[in-house]
C-alpha cells in the first residue's frame, strides 16, 4: 500500500488519491501562440524515466489542488544494486 | 530453440544488454551491447516496457509512459472453467491453468512505475471484480502475485513505424493488449524492416498521428494513459 502525504490531511492509503500523471508536464499559457510540435509534446510526449519522477497526486478530499510528490519508481530490489 | 532456428538464419543471443546504439548522420550502424558491438544497418526495436529505455539511447522521446499490471494465481483446484471470462466492466478476467490455478487480473495500478511490482488495493479492486462473477471463489486463497511493466500509448493503440533514424525501425505502445497480436505485428513489422516500408495494415499506426491528430479509430483511451 502506498502512503502520500497530504499538506492536510498527513500520510494517507492510495486509495484515497487519483493520479494526475507527470508533475513536471507545464501547461501553455491560455491565449498565448505556440507552434504544434511543442503543443504535440504537451499533449502526448513524455520523459518517462526510470527513477525519481514528479507526480501529480490529487487527494479526493482536497477541492481543486493538486499536490506534487516526488516518488521513487525503484523497487527495492534495484535500489540495494545502485548502492 | 536455439538450434531450431540457427538454420533460418537466427541467433538468440542471451544475457546481453543494449548499452547503445551507432547512429552517424541519422543512420545506425550498430549495437553496442554488454557482450561487444553489433555492426548492422537496421535495428527492429521491438522492446514492450523497455521501450523508452532503448529510445533514450537513441535521443528519441516517445507518447509511451511505463505502468505496472498486476495478475494473480490462486492455489490450484480441481478444473471448473474451460476458458477466459472476461468482466469488462469491473476490470476483471479469468482462467484455468493447466496446474488448475484460476489466472486473474485487471486493470493498471494507475500510476507510473517500472517496479513490476504494484500493491494491495488494486488486487482487492480485481478479486472483488472476480467475486461478482464467481462467487464459488470467494474461499480461494491467492498464491502469488506479479506486476509488468505495460508500454501503455497515448491513444491506446500501438505503434509499429519506421522512425527519423534511417534503419530504426519501432514497434511498441501495445499497453496491455499485445500478446494475441504477435503473429500478426511480428508479420507486418518483418515487412516494414525487410522492405523498409510500413505495409497497409500498419500503415495507420504510425508516430506521426501524434502530430497530425489522426488518431485510431479503435478503442483507445488518451491522452492519459493511466485511464484503462
Amino acid at each position: 500500500m502506498l502512503e502520500i502525504r497530504c499538506p492536510y490531511c498527513g500520510k494517507r492509503s492510495q486509495n484515497e488519491f487519483s493520479y494526475g500523471g507527470d508533475g513536471n508536464i507545464k501547461r501553455p499559457t491560455l491565449g498565448e501562440e505556440i507552434n504544434t510540435k511543442d503543443w504535440d509534446d504537451f499533449v502526448y510526449f513524455r520523459d518517462n524515466p526510470r527513477g525519481k519522477h514528479t507526480e501529480l497526486w490529487q487527494h479526493f478530499r482536497m477541492s481543486d489542488s493538486g499536490l506534487k510528490h516526488q516518488e521513487i519508481l525503484l523497487p527495492m530490489r534495484y535500489l540495494q544494486l545502485v548502492k | 530453440m536455439l538450434d531450431k532456428q540457427t538454420p533460418m538464419g537466427v541467433d538468440i543471443i542471451q544475457n546481453c544488454e543494449v548499452t547503445g546504439f551507432d547512429v552517424t548522420d541519422g543512420k545506425v550502424s550498430g549495437v553496442q551491447t554488454s557482450r561487444g558491438s553489433i555492426k548492422t544497418k537496421k535495428v527492429g526495436l521491438c522492446v514492450a516496457g523497455s521501450t523508452t529505455l532503448l529510445a533514450d539511447m537513441l535521443n528519441m522521446r516517445l507518447p509511451i509512459e511505463a505502468h505496472v499490471l498486476q495478475a494473480c494465481v490462486s492455489e490450484p483446484v480441481k478444473p471448473l472453467l474451460d476458458h477466459v471470462v472476461t468482466f469488462g466492466a469491473g476490470h476483471f478476467y479469468c482462467s484455468q491453468s493447466d496446474k488448475g490455478e484460476m489466472v486473474m487480473g485487471g486493470d493498471l495500478d494507475g500510476y507510473n512505475s517500472y517496479a513490476q511490482r504494484g500493491n494491495m488495493p488494486m488486487i482487492q479492486h480485481v478479486l472483488t471484480g472476480g467475486l461478482a462473477v464467481f462467487p464459488n471463489f470467494s474461499r480461494l486463497k491467492m498464491l502469488r502475485t506479479w506486476g509488468g511493466i505495460m508500454d501503455m500509448s497515448m491513444d491506446g493503440s500501438p505503434i509499429i513505424d519506421k522512425t527519423h533514424i534511417d534503419g530504426v525501425y519501432l514497434n511498441c505502445g501495445w499497453c496491455y493488449g499485445g500478446f494475441k497480436a504477435t503473429p500478426c505485428s511480428g508479420w507486418v513489422f518483418a515487412h516494414t524492416i525487410a522492405k523498409n516500408e510500413v505495409h497497409e495494415l500498419n500503415a495507420d499506426f504510425n508516430l506521426e498521428r501524434f502530430h497530425s491528430g489522426k488518431i485510431i479509430d479503435e478503442k483507445g483511451v488518451g491522452p492519459k494513459p493511466w485511464i484503462g
